[in-house]
């Protein structure tokens, strides 16, 4: 059984509820997607771990839960002050927030937007922007083989919708902020999100997936990203869900001739994780990095899924995933490169490098290179281990002693991810975010 | 200041140094001087405490100490530096960080304050100053992409900052050209006192032209063969150890 449609129920009638609920939307094209979706769900059900691609990771706990959604936007307690404390210190952003998938329009700040931005809720982007909705949505993330891509698309209602015209550079950050609160019964969210950046455009985004404390819940969002020729985008993905959450994504990027994708992804919260990030170059000549951070304690499970496909030639790529284990957690690592036959000229690095902080803690790594062009270049490798002696034995014959030098030393190889991400005035918080995750008794800030 | 008596350790069951007695005093320099696999380095791993070199046999005072009962950062904030042979690459830790934190460690265990940022600044620019460093070198990682001499000269900067009494300096003249030897020697005649105490292990005089040692041994095959004064590095240059070797061997009714 590699798939179960044993929990489908609750999806399927909470989908008719919202369908009757539509009247007339019925014949905007955004619901011929929602019905595909629901189909595909159905047909699908919940991957179990006989299933190739979920072999490590158990979805089950979150199939059995019963999740309330939410069709329309409340604050459901969710105050100023709450954004305040999500908020990056010093930042001068655009901030969108988002309260179990809606937009919250008094929670949020995009006033001051350059020409040629378009920053909105998705559900707003429906009716100003159909064009683009139409040309886009769902036409990248697949949900053929996908079940929480499917899943995603049957209950696509809102979420985030950002348009940069052709030669554009926002130089402001655009925050998209995604909160949940569930204090009386778990809720979820399919919060759904369209980045299209034009010829030559240029922004840094920040995802940023969060909740109330010890609250359960979710979030299954799912991100499409249309990079022109020579456009460029730093994607920050930050999940710090709950500790009783469950947070599944995909994001699909789609980059033409030329264009750049950096993504810095984090992993600090939610009890079971799975991610889907994946890349198609569609023109020559394209940049890519993925990183990500992985840190976990506890009973925590995290699974990174990535894909990396060169349909096209001469671009590079380069992927770096870190992770730090301790108690009982658990990490997967699959990273998927194709260099298609035509794609000559490729190089591509791609490492995953973990740290286990006890024996209790297990990580399972593959890489999966499948290269049908012959003049490339792909180099790929794995660790997983403890820290090494020397420079443990090298910080105490300075007189730091071997705990100490042991939390310096695991901090600075996660650290050099939070590095990676250009916008500065995260990184205090993110360090935050590190030394919490990793129990610290000592404040680092490298 | 440091009374080794009678040391033997192995390092994985295998025994290298086979019963080393050296007495330093405070103010003084000693140079050990051996052939490659005599045990020089063997024996500096262990005065800082690596635990991978096993003591089978002896001690080791040092200011009325038992230094093998003290952890490694127990010895280094007691003033016991080793300026390895190889340092070690610490991506992600900035010398800044790094050499607070340790100057910091060794300051709490004398009962001082904390140093500052700002002051922290302004003694390393003046210590690197002196070393003829670019203070650009307290933002980069550990020895991350060093070169072998800049490595080098990052030990004696770190000796420079923690002002130890006891400095084992291992090799610290192999990789570097003649000008950075001078610097790094020039750092050392600087940093001598009254009151610390030098053992410099090298495999060739040439460093000693410029850190004049009071003291020369010769340790081969884990065993302090002979002692002299300063002309004893000269004689070995010319003679080989070889020489030196069939001497002791000689001596002692072996050969």
């Amino acid at each position: 059984m590699k798939t179960t449609t044993e929990f489908n129920q609750m999806y399927l009638s909470d989908f008719k509820r919202v369908e009757s609920s539509l009247n007339g939307a019925k014949d905007h094209p955004v619901h011929a997607l929602r019905q595909a979706g629901i189909t595909r769900f159905n047909e699908l059900g919940f991957p179990t771990t006989r299933h190739e691609e979920w072999k490590y990771t158990n979805i089950l706990p979150l199939a059995k839960t019963t999740f309330k959604a939410s069709f329309r936007y409340d604050a459901a307690g969710v105050t100023p002050e709450t954004v305040t404390h999500f908020s990056f210190e010093g930042l001068d952003c655009i901030q969108l927030v988002f309260v179990n998938g809606h937009f919250s329009a008094e929670l949020s700040h995009t006033t001051d937007l350059p020409e040629g931005v378009t920053v909105l809720s998705l559900a707003e982007a429906f009716n100003s922007h159909p064009d683009l909705i139409q040309a886009h949505l769902g036409k990248y993330a697949v949900a053929d083989e996908n079940p929480f891509v499917a899943l995603n698309n049957a209950f696509i209602q809102d979420g985030a919708f950002l348009h940069v015209a052709k030669n554009i550079v926002l130089e402001k950050p655009v925050h998209f902020l995604y909160l949940s609160s569930a204090p009386d019964e778990p809720v979820r969210s399919h919060p759904r999100n369209l980045f299209i950046l034009d010829t030559g455009a240029q922004v840094n985004v920040i995802e940023h997936y969060t909740g109330i404390e010890n609250q359960t819940y979710f979030t299954n969002p799912v991100t499409e990203v249309v990079l022109a020729a020579n456009a460029e985008i730093h994607l920050i993905r930050l999940q710090d869900e709950s500790k009783n959450a469950y947070h599944v994504s995909a994001t699909q990027v789609v980059q033409q001739r030329d264009s750049r994708f950096y993504a810095n992804s984090f992993d600090f919260g939610a009890k079971i994780v799975r991610n889907d990030p994946g890349m198609r170059a569609d023109g020559e000549g394209t940049h890519s990095e993925l990183n990500g951070l992985y840190v976990l304690n506890g009973d925590q499970h995290c699974d990174n899924h990535t894909v990396i496909d060169h349909a096209m030639p001469n671009a590079t790529s380069h992927e770096i995933y870190k992770g730090v284990l301790s108690d009982n957690a658990r990490a997967v690592f699959n990273g998927k490169i194709f260099v298609r036959q035509d794609a000559q000229k490729i190089d591509s690095v791609q490492e995953n490098n973990n740290i286990l902080l006890s024996d209790s803690a297990e990580v399972d790594t593959k890489p999966q290179l499948e290269i049908f062009a012959d003049d490339v270049k792909c180099t790929h490798g794995a660790t997983i281990g403890k820290l090494d002696d020397e420079p443990i034995f090298y910080l105490q014959a300075r007189g730091i002693d071997r705990e100490k030098a042991k939390t310096i030393l695991t901090h600075a190889f996660a650290y050099q991810v939070i590095d990676f991400v250009q916008i500065e005035e995260m990184h205090p918080y993110l360090n935050k975010l590190l030394s919490a995750q990793l129990n610290e008794a000592i404040e680092v800030v490298l | 200041m440091l009374e080794i008596k009678n040391l033997h350790a192995s390092v994985e069951g295998k025994e290298i140094l086979k019963g080393v007695n050296l007495k330093m005093n405070a103010g003084e320099i000693h140079a050990i001087m051996g052939p490659n696999g005599s045990g020089k380095s063997t024996l500096a791993q262990v005065l800082a405490g690596h635990e991978a070199y096993e003591v089978t046999e002896g001690e080791v005072l040092y200011n009325g100490m038992n230094l093998l009962d003290l952890d490694p950062e127990e010895r280094a904030r007691e003033g016991v530096f080793l300026a390895f042979q190889y340092p070690v690459e610490i991506p992600g830790v900035s010398n800044a960080y790094f050499l607070r934190s340790a100057l910091n460690e060794v300051r709490k265990h004398h009962g001082l304050e904390v140093i500052d940022a700002a002051d922290f600044l302004r003694l390393a620019k003046d210590k690197m100053k002196m070393l003829d460093m670019d203070k650009s070198m307290l933002n980069r990682s550990v020895n991350e992409g060093f070169s072998g001499g800049e490595k080098k000269r990052n030990e004696i900067f770190q000796m420079a900052m923690l002002n130890p009494k006891l400095a084992v300096l291992d090799e610290t003249d192999s990789g570097l050209d003649i000008d950075a030897l001078k610097i790094v020697a020039n750092g050392v005649n600087t940093l001598r006192s009254a009151d610390n105490a030098f053992l410099v292990i090298t495999h060739y005089q040439r460093l000693l032209n410029y850190i004049v040692p009071d003291f020369v041994h010769v340790l081969v095959d884990g065993r302090i063969v002979k002692s002299g004064g300063k002309e004893l590095a000269l004689q070995l240059e010319e003679a080989g150890y070889d020489e030196v070797k069939m001497e002791a061997l000689q001596a002692a009714g072996i050969a």
